[in-house]
């Protein structure tokens, strides 16, 4: 017998491509950048990218703008900019 | 419609959603005592009186809870000295409140609760559906579901008459976002009329008193409980006849009236009809012009404001006189049909001259019904009064297996 | 009947676009009824809302699927979605932007208005977010005439006392004044 049953899978983006829903976004400065993760750490949608050495970078089609990230950088190697 | 008449120039016209309708509403009928607890779609309500305490400075006691079944008892204690009580929920809220609600059926006492419908999980869902509307209906409470704004106020307005008089508590069921988050014009009767419609010194047997102390709803045997039952079952039963009565009343002093327990609409000559409760039945009443006019199916529509008391014996003379009803239903009954078509089967069984009955499920989960679809519903119960067609148990309108094949799994 | 889609961005101001045309309406002696797209409220997330008005009582809730006019609150919205989809033939469409709007075709008359920098300019702005419903209310008005723009005035300044129901006035009379028509190039009338 086929069951329907409403299971939710661990997926990117359950509610679409909630970077549509940005005014302006965070850009990230390589050069001023210290590799401390922080950024990483506070974003409240998961959306930064962590690579092997630390470095960082966004998920622009999720990004929501929120700025979180940019305020929470100790060297201020983000900077929020209009989309 | 009488607003077409108010708008040459009387004052006391609003544009206002159907949640500020019954807030305004609740304020007209000077209610003493609110319980409230937020849930989508019904939270503006409450969000409604509070503004108006604050600017009006009204008498109106606004108890803020820790959840639904605390909102209920907190009616249910104001109701109990005698108190005029509202409270309003929706969806999980109601099944929250579950409990509370039966207590308050069972202890007679004439609280109005406002329902703005939405689904119930699982799945997790915020839009439209019935079933937590019509719940209220087997818990000893009269169950009236208005069409647009205005009528969602003058039916509270209504209920709390109906309430007072039977002693039996009245749910006002209401389109969860369609019409709750919908703005429409409506007019407000001066308060004078409202005053005199539902006057507050009215007879309440049932208000505690410590001067002849008794309480609410303590234990008895099962010699007595099938009898308390039994009254209720009575009293809702003989109520078709008031609820037809005060919307009448409600026409004198106001000009605006809805047939009662049954609005019946192109059915002189019908011959098929569709059975519908809510804001879909504007879009119902459109498509009955329609299929007259392209098609020449004599369509009508028959829109129950009532569901408790059931409208049996207005429903039964209008059935008589039709070959075929399309009950459509935004809600079910599982592995049955829709609730409302079960109960329009029950109603009219005994019919010596009884239309064919097609029950119709779709809308659930707040899936758009269209005028297309029960333009469609119309021409089936024309095939199916010729023959050309059988009944079904349920045809499903809207329905769509592929949107969800990914969810199917083997057992 | 005349059946109006707002598109607009959570924030902006959309629902109240749609109920203040129905309120203004009334006052001209038309009826109507407006209501949201529905769900969970997103800042930022693309929202529909939908305005009905007739000189007769309306009672159809069905969803808009072929609008008369379609009115975009925010120009980044025409690369979200397919503004045009369900206009009905001579529709008319007004898009908040600054820049004219080069690959769209459709059978109908295109109007724009930069009510972003109107609203800039008189500071209403709300969270960050340039609050744009009344100065876009300016522009339906000059598109289609379907209110007069004395009532939209007077209807703002009943729902907004003071100071901040000027200001929604102004903007709304500025984009009044500011709203033009673009000829559409490549049209090809079906």
């Amino acid at each position: 017998m086929r069951v329907l049953i409403p299971k939710s899978k661990p997926s990117k983006g359950a509610v679409g491509k909630t970077g549509l829903w940005r005014t302006s976004k965070p850009v990230v400065n390589h050069d001023k950048c210290i590799k401390c993760v922080i950024c990483w750490a506070f974003c409240p949608e998961t959306t930064i990218f962590r690579f092997q050495d630390n470095s960082v970078d966004i998920d622009y089609e999720y990004c929501k703008g929120c700025g979180v990230c940019a305020n929470e950088c100790p060297v201020n190697a983000i900077e929020m900019v209009e989309d | 419609m009488s607003i077409i008449e108010e708008k040459k120039g009387v004052s006391n016209v609003k544009v206002v959603t159907a949640n500020e309708a019954v807030a305004l509403a609740v304020k007209c009928a000077k209610v003493d005592v609110v319980g409230a607890y937020p849930i989508s779609p019904q939270t503006s309500i409450m969000e409604y009186l509070t503004k108006y305490i604050e600017t009006e400075n009204l008498s109106m006691e606004i108890v803020r809870v820790e959840s639904e079944h605390s909102a209920m008892a907190v009616a249910m204690g104001a109701a109990s000295v005698g108190a005029r009580a509202f409270t309003a929920t929706a969806s999980q809220g109601l099944l929250y409140m579950a409990e509370m609600v039966y207590w308050v059926g069972g202890s007679r006492l004439p609280v109005v609760m406002a329902i703005t419908s939405r689904a119930m999980g699982a799945p997790w869902i915020l839009g439209n559906e019935h079933t937590d509307v019509l719940l209220p209906r087997e818990w000893g409470w009269m169950v009236l579901f208005p069409e647009h704004n205005q009528e969602v106020f003058d039916t509270i307005i209504q209920a709390y008459r109906i309430a007072d008089k039977t002693l039996i508590p009245v749910v006002v069921g209401l389109d969860g976002f369609i019409l709750s988050h919908t703005t429409m014009p409506i007019s407000i009767p001066d308060q004078s009329v409202i005053d005199s419609f539902i006057p507050k010194d009215v007879p309440k047997p049932y208000a505690l008193n410590t001067s002849n102390p008794f309480t609410h709803g303590n234990a008895v045997h099962s010699n007595v409980y099938l009898e308390f039952r039994y009254d209720i079952f009575r009293t809702i039963e003989e109520s078709e006849d008031l609820v037809d009565q005060v919307d009448k009343e409600w026409e004198k002093l106001t000009g605006r009236s809805y047939g009662g327990v049954i609005e019946e609409y192109l059915l002189d000559d019908a011959e098929v009809a569709i059975v519908v409760i809510g804001a879909s039945s504007g879009d119902a009443k459109q498509a009955a012009k329609n299929v007259r006019e392209k098609y020449g199916i004599k369509a009508g529509v028959i829109r129950l404001r009532s569901i408790r008391p059931f409208p049996v014996k207005r429903l039964s003379q209008i059935a008589s006189k039709l070959k075929a009803i399309g009950v459509f239903d935004r809600n079910m009954s599982p592995g049955l049909g829709g609730m409302i078509a079960t109960e329009v089967k029950f109603a009219l069984y005994d019919l010596k001259d009884k239309p064919i009955v097609q029950s119709y499920i779709g809308g659930l989960g707040g899936k758009d019904v269209r005028i297309v679809d029960f333009e469609k519903i119309f021409t089936e119960l024309k095939e199916i009064v010729d023959g050309r067609i059988g009944v079904q148990r349920v045809r499903w309108v809207g329905l769509d297996l592929a949107a969800v094949d990914s969810y199917f799994e083997e057992v | 009947m005349i059946e109006i889609k707002f598109l607009g961005r959570g924030g902006q101001g959309a629902v109240t676009a749609a109920n203040l045309i129905v309120q203004a309406s009334f006052k001209e002696g038309k009826f109507g009824l407006a209501y949201p797209s529905f769900g969970a409220e997103r800042r930022g997330a693309i929202l529909n809302a939908y305005a009905r008005i007739d000189q007769i009582p309306i009672n159809v809730h069905q969803q808009i699927y072929e609008p008369d006019v379609v009115v975009v609150l925010d120009k980044k919205i025409l690369q979200m979605t397919n503004i045009v989809e369900g206009l009905k033939p001579g529709g008319s469409v007004i898009i908040n932007t600054n820049r004219i709007p080069e690959d769209l075709n459709f059978d109908g008359k295109l109007f724009i208005v930069d009510a972003t920098r109107i609203c800039l300019d008189l500071n209403l702005v709300i969270s960050g977010w340039p609050v744009v419903n009344t100065a876009i209310l300016g522009a339906l008005s000059k598109a289609t005439n379907i209110v007069n723009i004395n009532t939209l005035v007077k209807t703002i300044e009943e729902n907004w006392k003071g100071e901040i129901g000027k200001k929604n006035s102004q903007a709304c009379l500025r984009a009044y004044e500011e709203t033009y028509e673009v000829v559409l190039k490549n049209l090809v009338r079906g």
